[in-house]
C-alpha cells in the first residue's frame, strides 16, 4: 500500500538526470546557435540604441513640445495636455529625465514590435478556427507563466542586455493586442461581411475595408493594455540589464530607499496613466460615428 | 411561357445543414421530411427540391412564414450559401459551377443585394455605402462617387451624402441600401425582406419607390417577403415555400382563387379580396358587349362593386388594355369571388 500514500514519483537520481540532459542540450544549443541568434537581433539592438540616443540627447523643450503635440493629436482634449506638461515637468525637476527617455525608447519600439507582430497574429487567427486554437494556448503560456521563468532561457541565449530585456517585454505585452484584434475581427456584424461579400469583396477588400476598420477600436484596446503590461514589465526587465526608470526601483528595493522607489515607481505610474488616457481617447474618437444618435 | 424570357432557373436545387449532408441528401430525396430528418440524421432541411423560373423583367415574389427557406434560397442565387445538389442556371452558365474569380465578377457584374436589417457600413459614410459595389470593383473614384451621386439623388436622399447610416432614421437607410444595390447597374436585384424591418407607412412608400423604379429600370428582382399584401402589391408571381419545400408558384391571383393547399389558403385567408382580386379572375369569358357599363381587366372587385350597385340588374363588360372586350361580370360572379376558396378540411396546420 505504499504507493497509495506515497505518490510514485521518479527517482532522484532519475530526476536529477532529466533535468541535466535539459539543461545540457539547451545549454548546447545556445553554444551552437546563440551567436548566431544574437547578430539575427543586431538590428533590432542598433535601432533601440539609435532610439534611446535620440530620446536622451534632443533638448527637453524640444520633447516635451513634441509629447504635448501628440497627445493633443491624441486626445483633442486641453485637461490631457495641461496633465502631461505638469508631469513632465515634475518628472525632470526631481531629476528622473534620462531615465524616463530610457523607459520611454524602450516602451515604444516594444509596442512597435508588438503591433507589427501582433496584429497580422490576431488577423491569421480571425481567418482560421485551427489557426485560433493553436495560438490561444501559447498565449496562455505567456500571459500566466511567471516572467522570472522565460527570462532564464533569454538570459542563457542572449546574455544581459537591452535586447534580452525587450524580448522579455515583448512576450509579456504581446498577447493582449493578438487576443483583441482576433475577438474585433471576429465581432464584426455578419450582415454586414455578407453585404460586402454580395457584392463580390475579395478577402483582402473585406479584411481592409470592412473588417479592420470596424474592428479597429477593439484593436486599440488591445495597443493600450500592451503599453500598460510593456510599462508594468520595466522594473523587471531591468533586472537582466534594460536601463531605464526599473533600474533605480530595483536599487531602492535592495537598499531599502524608500524615496527613490517611491519617485521612480510614481513616474512609472504617470507615463502610464499619460499613455491610457491619450489612447482611450484616440480610440473613442475612432467610434465617434457609433455614438451619434439615431432618428 | 417563352424559354426566352427566363432569366434564372433553378433546377432540383436541395440544401441540408449539418454534418452528414450527402447522406442525409439520399433520405430527403427517398421523402424524409423536415421533422423526422431532424430526428434521425441532426440535419436540417433548408430546400427540398426546389424549381423556380424566374423571369427576365420581372418581380418574383418568395413567400413563407420563418424558416420555410426564403431567405436560403435567395442566397444560393448568388451563392452566399452552397447547396448541397442542384442547379441554378443564369442565361445556361450553372452559377455553382463559377470558380470563386468568376464567382466575384458574377457578384459584381450580375446580382446586388438589399438586406433585412440594411447591413449598411456603419463607419462608411452615405456616398461610400451607395458607391461601394462600384469602389471595389478598382473603378476611380470619381467615377463611382458620380454615379452613387445620381442614385442617391433617384432615392431622395439628396444632401445626406456625407451623413453615417447611424444619423439616418430607418426608412432612410434602406433607401441607401437600395441605393447601393442599384448603383452597380446590376441586372438581377435581390431584396431578402427588405421593407419587413419598416413601420407601415414607410413600407408602402418604399414599395411605391420600388414599383416606380422598376417601371423605368425593368431589373429581374427576387424579392422576399413574409407579407401577402405587400407580395400581392408588387409581385409579378409569386411562390409560397413551406418547410424548404415549393408549395405553389403562380400569377397572384392564380394563388387567391385557386390556392394548392391548405397552408396557402390559411396564408390567404385574412386578406381583403375585393381589393386585390382583378376582373378578370372572376369574368366569364364572351366577346360581345353586355347592357352595363365597361371596365378594364385589371379593375379590382371593390371598384366594380361601386359601378355595379348603380345598376345591380346590368352586367359589366370587361375590356383588355387594347380596348376589346373579354367577357362580362354578373352580381353572382361578384358574390363567388368575394368568397373564400373551398376549405382543405379543418387540419389545417401551419
Amino acid at each position: 500500500m505504499d504507493w497509495f500514500f506515497n505518490f510514485p514519483d521518479m527517482s532522484r537520481s532519475d530526476l536529477r538526470e532529466f533535468k541535466k540532459t535539459v539543461d545540457f542540450a539547451f545549454t548546447d544549443f545556445s553554444r551552437t546557435y546563440g551567436q548566431g541568434i544574437e547578430e539575427f537581433f543586431e538590428p533590432l539592438l542598433m535601432f533601440l540604441v539609435w532610439f534611446e540616443k535620440l530620446f536622451i540627447n534632443t533638448p527637453w523643450p524640444i520633447i516635451i513640445f513634441s509629447i504635448l503635440l501628440l497627445a493633443w493629436i491624441g486626445s483633442r482634449s486641453i485637461l490631457i495636455v495641461v496633465g502631461t506638461f505638469l508631469s513632465f515637468m515634475l518628472i525632470g525637476y526631481f531629476g528622473m529625465w534620462e531615465d524616463t527617455m530610457s523607459t520611454l525608447a524602450i516602451i515604444l519600439v516594444a509596442t512597435f514590435l508588438c503591433i507589427a507582430i501582433g496584429i497580422p497574429l490576431g488577423i491569421a487567427m480571425a481567418r482560421s478556427n485551427k489557426v485560433q486554437a493553436a495560438i490561444v494556448p501559447v498565449l496562455d503560456v505567456m500571459q500566466t507563466i511567471p516572467s522570472f521563468v522565460y527570462l532564464i532561457p533569454v538570459v542563457m541565449l542572449l546574455g544581459i542586455g537591452k535586447v534580452p530585456g525587450l524580448i522579455a517585454v515583448c512576450i509579456y505585452a504581446i498577447p493582449p493586442i493578438v487576443r483583441l484584434t482576433n475577438l474585433g475581427i471576429r465581432l464584426v456584424d455578419k450582415d454586414v461581411l455578407e453585404a460586402a461579400d454580395s457584392f463580390g469583396a475579395n478577402y483582402w477588400q473585406k479584411l481592409f475595408g470592412v473588417q479592420m476598420p470596424l474592428a479597429l477600436p477593439t484593436i486599440f484596446a488591445g495597443v493600450n493594455q500592451t503599453i500598460m503590461m510593456a510599462l508594468a514589465m520595466v522594473v523587471i526587465a531591468s533586472m537582466i540589464g534594460v536601463k531605464g526608470l526599473g533600474l533605480p526601483v530595483l536599487r531602492a528595493i535592495s537598499n531599502q530607499y524608500l524615496a527613490l522607489g517611491l519617485m521612480n515607481g510614481l513616474a512609472i505610474v504617470i507615463l502610464a496613466i499619460i499613455f491610457d488616457r491619450v489612447t482611450q481617447k484616440f480610440g473613442l474618437r475612432m467610434q465617434k460615428y457609433r455614438n451619434e444618435g439615431k432618428d | 411561357m417563352n424559354s426566352k424570357n427566363i432569366l434564372i432557373k433553378v433546377n432540383q436545387l436541395y440544401k441540408i445543414f449539418g454534418d452528414g449532408d450527402k447522406s442525409a441528401l439520399d433520405l430527403v430525396k427517398n421523402g424524409m421530411g423536415k421533422d423526422e430528418l431532424l430526428e434521425k440524421s441532426n440535419c436540417v432541411l433548408g430546400l427540398n427540391n426546389i424549381n423556380l423560373n424566374i423571369n427576365r423583367g420581372k418581380i418574383q415574389v418568395v413567400m413563407g412564414l420563418s424558416g420555410s427557406g426564403k431567405s436560403t434560397l435567395i442566397r444560393h442565387l448568388n451563392r452566399l450559401i452552397e447547396p448541397t445538389s442542384g442547379e441554378i442556371l443564369f442565361n445556361d452558365t450553372n452559377i455553382l459551377n463559377l470558380t470563386s474569380k468568376e464567382l466575384i465578377q458574377f457578384r459584381q457584374n450580375n446580382m446586388s443585394m438589399v438586406f433585412q436589417k440594411f447591413a449598411l457600413f456603419p463607419h462608411k459614410t452615405v456616398l461610400q455605402n451607395v458607391g461601394y459595389g462600384l469602389a471595389i470593383q478598382n473603378i476611380s473614384k470619381d467615377e463611382w462617387s458620380e454615379k452613387a451621386q445620381k442614385w442617391i439623388k433617384r432615392v431622395g436622399l439628396d444632401g445626406y451624402e456625407t451623413y453615417y447610416p447611424g444619423q439616418l432614421s430607418g426608412g432612410m437607410q434602406q433607401r441607401v441600401g437600395l441605393a447601393r444595390a442599384l448603383a452597380t447597374d446590376a441586372e438581377i436585384l435581390l431584396m431578402d425582406e427588405a421593407f419587413s424591418a419598416l413601420d407601415p407607412l414607410i413600407r408602402s412608400e418604399m414599395q411605391n419607390i420600388l414599383l416606380d423604379l422598376q417601371s423605368e429600370l425593368h431589373k429581374t428582382i427576387i424579392f422576399i417577403t413574409h407579407d401577402l399584401d405587400e407580395a400581392l402589391k408588387i409581385g409579378d408571381r409569386i411562390a409560397i415555400l413551406r418547410d424548404g419545400s415549393m408549395v405553389q408558384d403562380s400569377d397572384p391571383q392564380e394563388i387567391i382563387m385557386n390556392p394548392a393547399d391548405e397552408y396557402v389558403s390559411d396564408f390567404i385567408k385574412d386578406i381583403n379580396r375585393a381589393r386585390v382580386i382583378q376582373a378578370k379572375s372572376i369574368m366569364t369569358p364572351t366577346n360581345t358587349k353586355s347592357s352595363g357599363a365597361t371596365v378594364k381587366e385589371d379593375m379590382v372587385l371593390e371598384d366594380i362593386l361601386q359601378i355595379m350597385s348603380d345598376a345591380p340588374s346590368k352586367p359589366v363588360s370587361i375590356e383588355n388594355s387594347k380596348g376589346k372586350i373579354t367577357g362580362k361580370i354578373e352580381m353572382v360572379n361578384l358574390i363567388e369571388g368575394m368568397k373564400r376558396p373551398k376549405s382543405f378540411g379543418t387540419n389545417i396546420t401551419g
